[in-house]
């Protein structure tokens, strides 16, 4: 009896324990598999650093079925579906192919992918994140939507012509580490040039729809938007050579800042993509920014002296200033940081671009709603309310006042603007 | 007890030295002017258009939101969001605003009390005003259509939670969302009703609606209705059972 009862103790001990190591061995087992939980969880990480959102999901439309319009000087393009239906998706893609489109701009089929897809920089991507994206994307439920055929005109319609792009502007090859720098700037790197593809509107676009290594984040006119993207390089343009990295983190995670808030195409960014990203990869962006416009310091602010055409231009901007601009903005142009972004000593009303600075009079705006933002403050338009002439002297004034160095802008400018696509 | 005493004793001396170094910190700290942190001063973008108080302004285009019901205005957002109802420079505006946010806009204008406008003075013939007030107030039942009092109210104060109030409004905005709903350019969540009836009106049948509408005295309570109190004659999209 006593023996059958040591027995049964001993069967149960053994039981436990071999309970248990089998339930070890099924814990270490989904390690290895390339669909684990933690490689789609990092896989929709990175596809958010590369905000994959943006341009494959249309408005209304289910989430990476594409069919977005992107509008381009050569035509219209309509975005694909990278949902995983095996017809209409990306559903019989292999890993192998997924990561030869993101580095090389190739169809499985060995077709070539226009450069509007920023293959240029994804190329920068490692196999190991490319891998982890790709889990993510098969593991999102399958759209069943058809692509929409891309409306270019000739002869722009003929894919060929992407060789000789290719030629002149692309060049494949994942990132090197700058053995040099720090791990945080090789990261910061890694993710501006790479998956956040930020050269692809603050690089300037040339006339072919391509951008010149050497011209790098040198800033440039956003084509068919007519938002500026300023340089990334300069200091007197959107370089963060004079911010801190707390003050370049909090614009790039929340939108707002004591230096500036983000508004247009680098509001939807920031939504979509930015606000996502952990501590340790939005201070790895910033320490590589900063260090992009580093020694080149602003020079000493002076105000130009007016001629008396534009004295006239300067008055006017004033009594329009005080009266509409002034309750936020403060009349010396401190405003009320981080909500009522300054103006004075403000970078991108001093470039030499007046774009944006002459949309943000006519169109107002609001910095994107984030989770360090969630209520944001809203800049009112004022195409309705003010004439060409009268946008022109606010923008010289804000431009030219408190030491500023903007250059006048003329009432053409913004009657030009007036007709700007907004949405 | 003695380390009760000690951690006290400490607390003490660190509340002093609190106590002595915070006039220093206000008076080193720049005063710097932070925004309101108020609804009001957040939504200041659509009062150069709206009015500070939704009240609406000058402009015959654009309405007033004040006292809507929240979910009307909330499900107008989102549509302005989405690019549904489409109007450039409103799409442009929300286009980066959590919807959470955009109900306690809806919600804010929704709170909102101020004066109605003076009533506009109709630049029609008392005939065709007599055919908007029929149409508003009676519909036309051989072509089917209902009065607006049905679903709006017969105080045209809309009723919770998403159908609008009518007064307040111009005549040419509420002619431009009925032409905007016969053409197709605004639609709403299906069965959109408001389709369906303005599918029904001729453009002399808006004309008239709009201008009588248009020149109604402020309502004595700008309430709307309670949920579910109007015998509604259509199904709506927006508006839940």
């Amino acid at each position: 009896m006593l023996r059958t009862l040591k027995d049964l103790l001993l069967l149960l001990v053994f039981s436990c324990l071999w309970l248990g190591a089998s339930q070890i061995t099924a814990l270490a087992q989904p390690a290895t598999p390339p669909d684990s939980a933690s490689m789609i969880a990092r896989g929709e990480y990175l596809a958010r650093a590369g905000d994959c959102i943006a341009c494959h999901t249309a408005r209304e439309g289910k989430t990476f079925a594409g069919g977005l319009a992107m509008k381009t000087p050569f035509g219209t393009l309509y975005t694909s579906n990278i949902t995983p239906d095996p017809q209409t998706g990306i559903g019989t893609w292999t890993s192998d192919q997924f990561y030869t489109m993101m580095h090389n701009g190739r169809f499985p089929d060995g077709g070539l992918v226009y450069p509007a897809m920023p293959f240029a920089s994804y190329t920068k991507v490692t196999r190991a994140d490319s891998d982890a994206i790709y889990a993510y994307l098969r593991s999102i439920p399958p759209v069943k939507q058809a692509n929409r055929p891309h409306d270019l005109r000739f002869p722009y319609s003929n894919r060929s012509l992407i060789i000789g792009w290719r030629t002149l502007f692309f060049s494949e090859g994942e990132y090197k580490p700058d053995s040099t720098k720090s791990a945080d700037w090789n990261r910061g790197a890694y993710l501006v040039e790479g998956l956040g593809h930020c050269g692809m509107c603050h690089t300037a676009i040339n006339a072919l729809g391509g951008s010149s290594e050497s011209q790098a984040f040198e800033g440039g006119l956003i084509p068919m938007q007519n938002w500026y993207a300023p340089s990334l390089t300069s200091n007197k343009e959107a370089g963060l050579g004079d911010w801190t990295i707390q003050e370049i983190t909090d614009y790039l995670r929340t939108g707002i800042s004591s230096r500036g808030a983000v508004y247009g195409p680098m509001a939807e960014v920031v939504y979509n993509s930015l606000q996502y990203l952990n501590d340790d990869d939005t201070r790895a962006m910033a320490v590589y920014l900063k260090s992009l416009a580093q020694g080149t310091s602003p020079e000493k602010p002076s105000s130009p002296l007016p001629s008396a055409e534009s004295s006239l231009l300067l008055s006017l901007g004033k009594s329009i200033y005080d009266r509409e601009c002034a309750s936020c903005h403060g009349a010396a142009g401190l405003g009320m940081p981080p909500h009522y972004p300054p103006l004075a000593g403000n970078q991108s009303i001093q470039m030499v671009s007046a774009v944006n600075a002459i949309r943000m009079v006519l169109n107002g705006g609001y910095a994107p709603g984030t989770a360090g933002n969630p209520m944001p403050y809203g800049m009112p338009p004022f195409a309705h309310r003010l004439s060409d002439d009268e946008v022109a002297a606010v923008v010289t004034y804000i431009r030219t006042s408190w030491g500023n160095r903007g250059e006048p802008v003329s009432a053409r400018q913004a009657n030009e603007l007036r007709s700007a696509t907004l949405n | 007890m003695g380390f009760v005493t000690l951690s006290a004793r400490y607390q003490f001396i660190f509340a002093c030295l609190a106590l002595v170094a915070l006039p220093f910190d206000a008076a080193q700290a720049q005063p710097a002017d932070r925004a309101p942190d108020t609804m009001a001063a957040r939504v200041l973008a659509c009062a150069s258009c709206h009015g500070a108080q939704g009240e609406g302004t000058s402009d015959e285009y654009f309405p007033r939101l004040a006292g809507k019901p929240a979910g009307y205005l909330y499900n107008q957002l989102v549509a302005f969001k989405d690019a549904r109802r489409k109007y450039p420079p409103m799409n442009y505006l929300l286009e980066f605003l959590p919807d959470a946010y955009l109900k306690q806009i809806a919600e804010h204008f929704a709170s909102l009390r101020p004066p109605f406008p003076v009533p506009a003075i109709p630049v029609v013939s008392n005939e065709i005003l007599a055919r908007g007030e029929v149409l508003v107030t009676h519909g036309d039942p051989q072509r089917g259509v209902p009065a607006c009092s049905g679903c709006h109210g017969p105080s045209f104060t809309g009723m919770e939670p998403a159908i609008p109030g009518l007064l307040g409004l111009r005549a040419s905005y509420i002619s431009a969302q009925l032409g905007a709903w016969r053409y197709g350019t605004r639609t709403a969540a299906a069965p959109d009703c408001m389709q369906i009836v303005a599918s029904l009106l001729t453009e002399d049948d808006v004309k008239a609606v709009a201008a009588w509408l248009s020149s109604r005295p402020a309502p004595a309570d700008p309430s709307s209705a309670p949920r579910g109190s109007l015998p509604m004659p259509l199904a709506c999209g927006s508006e839940p059972n």
